[in-house]
């Protein structure tokens, strides 16, 4: 950490590595929903790890570095193999040559075009960062697990039970009988 | 000019704007389910970068808990899409009319 710590410590290295990552995440993004090549979801799920990780520099960026490695592990480790799997388990070449209809095209860019400017606009009138002082928070694993096992202790309980029910509707989910 | 917090901030807008796109634009479950994680993304990022210009650990320990809701979000629904494309033979929205008026 003190090695990346040194690193950012430059000039202006940590403001050029936000527009490299931050186009990157954007970029890939993009080629998620509207890939102009491939149809296929093999392509949207390889380009999503792609965004995850680049995702994670960004991360890394706002000093948040045990969220970036959660990032990796969890999503790119974890969520996008089971995509893969399903897509294995799913037979989709069918699905691939089907047309996106003109008219998704059209409202899909107007309404989200319009969400667009709403949000731009309310962020430049509002400013939220703009009197704010030079932060200086660090994000390792041993603050944010102090406040985890304080602060968040029944939050952080609650979850692990909210997983193993998640665990147990998968299981049932995927039996063969399923009535 | 220094990056702030509202580069982040826009970043974030541009990719759950990004995701919203697909879920309204693509008709096939998965890549829509893919969508979804794009936007459950964009809010961790505006919850880190809040979290970072504002000087409070909380926002991070926010965006842990969505990570793991996340995750069992999404076994729980490609369950339910593979026991969907059991009973169909198919992962496509527009073919999925059964509670259409």
């Amino acid at each position: 950490m003190e090695a990346i710590n040194n690193l950012l410590g430059g000039t202006a290295v940590p403001d050029v590595l936000f527009y490299v990552f931050a186009a990157l995440t954007l970029l890939c993004g993009a080629l998620v929903v509207a890939n102009p090549f491939s149809r296929s979801p093999v392509t949207s799920a390889m380009f999503l790890v792609l965004t995850i990780i680049s995702m994670a520099g960004l991360f890394v960026l706002l000093h948040a570095f045990f969220l970036a490695a959660v990032q990796i592990i969890v999503y790119a480790g974890a969520v996008i193999v089971l995509f893969l799997f399903v897509i294995m388990l799913l037979d989709l070449k069918e699905e691939a040559r089907r047309k996106i209809k003109f008219f998704g095209i059209v409202g899909g860019l107007v309404s989200v075009g319009a969400i667009v400017v709403i949000s731009l606009k309310a962020l430049k009138s509002s400013n939220p960062g703009a009197n704010l002082p030079a932060p200086q928070l660090e994000g390792g694993t041993n603050a944010l697990g102090q406040l985890l096992f304080t602060q968040y202790i029944l939050p952080f309980e609650v979850v692990s039970v909210l997983l193993l029910v998640a665990m147990v509707g998968v299981i049932l989910l995927s039996k063969k009988d399923l009535k | 000019m220094q990056v702030g917090l509202e580069h982040y901030l826009t970043v974030s807008f541009l990719l759950f704007a990004l995701g919203l796109l697909g879920v309204i634009m693509r008709r096939n479950l998965l890549v829509i389910y893919m969508s979804l994680e794009l936007m459950l993304n964009a809010a961790n990022l505006a919850l880190v970068s809040f979290s970072r210009f504002n000087d409070k650990l909380d926002g991070q320990v926010l965006v842990f808990f969505i990570i793991t809701v996340a995750a069992a979000e999404v076994s729980v629904g490609l369950a339910l899409i593979v026991a969907l494309y059991r009973k169909r033979q198919t992962a496509h929205v527009e073919d999925l009319t059964s509670m259409k008026l």
